[in-house]
């Protein structure tokens, strides 16, 4: 497949079930909202070594927020609910709690609601107060700058994660350039997150390694400064390849942003540098959920 | 279908229990059958057509006509269904309801909403003492719900409260909010002497600062953000508290006296 020049690989993502839920945090204003939201998702790029995947989805407004304050919208997402909800509890404690005028609040219903505030009430000493408004349980604990406020549950839903492209690019600051488009359009699509710095990775990997002690090492296939001592996939042209990997709540969000972000790029044309977009997987065989480029780009799977 | 209707047709000597007439226990019943329920009426008891006209056939819409306060437990225990009291209500009004809505266009006598458990209990009148408070020997209240009072409420409305809300636009009695455990009563009128008496945990939310005993203690003017979702629930509900959304409140923390760590809210003008 050939768009405005560049090529589309015939290949698919490959992606893995996992565990999600959305927190809403709000704060005195979006400045603040932002420190807690970013301190929240920072070290979350990959369940590999940061036990979550973390992002902020989006920015609100005050009338969308639960307390009528400007806040952000994160999704959390990891390989089994025991790790989510462990995680979920410290990054609250230490980076909601902790932070001025923040508020967190459920983001997502579900049958399975997991501790969003329940157990960090007991900062409070006793003095923690529950008001049950609406249906829902909220805790106030009393800190320094006055109270801080959190519902007492938010939801768990079955989720997916693993989505990615690659983009192939001449030259490192084209295939950055191509990656930051691309970010920017899927941005606006909801429901996903892109949890590596900027959304955007630039050292994909291969499962194992010639270290008994590492399982997972670098993509040398992707490599460019490889290219003439392994099996390459990259033609002589290709000086760099960036990665962007998306995790969502269905298929469908992630497909839905996987166009988006490739589309993107492409809409910038092979002026832009661009010459392949390709997509990252393990044969076919460890994921359940296979991302098809060409499917998804023609729309039919979505 | 319309709406089952109990109108009065005698004057009562003394009070009879209603706690029959809800919507769940008439649930499939015919007329008939409804007519010959008998109903406690001090050691005797009558039968629903002794006391009531009855018509219409909604078991799920229910109409007390003529009402008067010799009508005890109208919506007791009831679980859906509504109850509309055109009149007055007598002691027990929605006593233990856990769902529904009951609404008294007139006043209520005393326990009104005690041991309640869920659904909403509108009195557009007064209410008598011991609004939301336990039955005799319980040793807790109002266990969830929503009570709104257009008019005043007696003493010691919210007595050991567990759960739920209460919201009185008039005046409130002596100890209102005694023994509390937890749950919110907003008063947007004046209160009598020692609220929150003995008062555990709970909200107390005040337009008016009333007369405090010594054991209250003032912990000075704050933002509570809690308050916007307060009163953001309050706007499904045909209230004055609608016009209020203030998160500035002067707290007062008690009853000392109990360690009790109740909280009475001074909305700030």
């Amino acid at each position: 497949m050939l768009i405005n020049g560049i090529q589309i690989d015939d290949t698919f993502a490959e992606a893995f079930n996992m565990r999600g839920t959305r927190v809403i945090i709000t704060a005195q204003n979006h400045k603040w909202a932002y420190n807690a939201a970013n301190a929240m998702t920072g070290f979350a790029t990959s369940v590999i070594g940061c036990g979550v995947e973390a992002g902020i989805e989006r920015e609100m407004t005050a009338d969308e927020t639960p307390d009528g304050r400007p806040g952000v919208s994160i999704l959390m997402f990891a390989m089994g609910s025991k790790v989510l909800m462990q995680q979920l509890e410290t990054r609250m404690g230490q980076c909601i709690l902790t932070c001025p005028t923040a508020a967190a609040f459920a983001g997502i219903e579900s049958e399975d609601m997991i501790s969003l505030g329940k157990h960090l009430r007991y900062f409070g000493d006793g003095f923690q107060t529950s008001k049950l408004i609406g249906g829902k349980r909220y805790w106030r604990i009393p800190v320094m700058d006055g109270e801080f406020l959190t519902e007492e549950t938010t939801g768990m839903v079955r989720a997916i994660g693993g989505g990615n492209f690659l983009i192939l690019a001449t030259s490192q600051p084209a295939a950055l350039a191509a990656a930051e488009t691309a970010i920017e359009a899927m941005k606006q699509v909801p429901n996903v997150i892109m949890p590596f710095p900027g959304g955007v990775v630039r050292s994909g990997s291969k499962v194992g390694s010639k270290y008994k002690t590492m399982f997972a090492s670098t993509n040398d296939a992707f490599c460019p400064t490889l290219k003439g001592v392994v099996n390459s996939e990259l033609s002589p042209d290709i000086e760099s390849v960036m990665e962007i990997v998306i995790d969502g709540l269905t298929f469908e969000d992630i497909a839905k942003s996987m166009k988006v972000g490739i589309e993107a790029i492409c809409q910038l044309g092979e002026k832009s540098g661009i010459k392949r977009i390709s997509a990252g997987n393990y044969g076919g065989k460890l994921g359940p959920h296979l991302f098809k480029l060409h499917d998804i780009l023609k729309g039919s799977e979505l | 279908m319309s709406a089952l209707t109990f109108a009065v047709k005698t004057s009562l000597q003394h009070s009879i229990n209603c706690s029959a007439l809800t919507p769940d226990a008439l649930a499939g019943k015919t007329v008939s059958e409804i007519s010959d329920i008998k109903l406690a009426h001090g050691k005797n008891a009558l039968r629903v057509n002794d006391v009531f006209e009855v018509s219409g056939n909604d078991t799920e819409h229910i109409v007390f006509k003529n009402a008067s306060s010799k009508l005890d437990y109208i919506g007791a225990n009831m679980v859906s269904g509504s109850i509309s009291v055109d009149g007055n209500a007598g002691a027990y009004l929605g006593f233990g309801m856990k769902s529904g809505d009951i609404h008294c266009l007139g006043n209520a006598a005393a326990f009104a909403a005690c041991n309640m458990r869920g659904g909403l209990l509108t009195i557009d009148g007064n209410a008598g003492d011991f609004l939301g408070a336990g039955s005799e020997g319980s040793r807790k209240g109002m266990l969830g719900g929503m009570v709104l009072v257009k008019g005043n409420a007696g003493d010691r409305a919210g007595d050991q409260m567990r759960r739920g809300l209460i919201l009185i636009e008039g005046n409130a009695g002596d100890y209102c909010g005694s023994r509390m455990i937890a749950g919110t009563i907003g008063v947007l009128g004046n209160l009598g002497a020692y609220a929150a008496f003995n008062m555990h945990r709970g909200t107390l939310l005040l337009k008016n600062r009333p007369q405090l005993h010594a054991t209250m203690q003032d912990c000075g003017t704050h933002t509570l953000p809690f308050l916007s979702l307060l009163f953001k629930s309050f706007s499904t509900y045909d209230t004055r508290f609608n016009q209020y959304n203030a998160q500035r409140v002067q707290r007062f923390v008690g009853d000392a006296a109990y360690s009790g760590n109740g909280e009475i809210l001074i909305l700030s003008n």
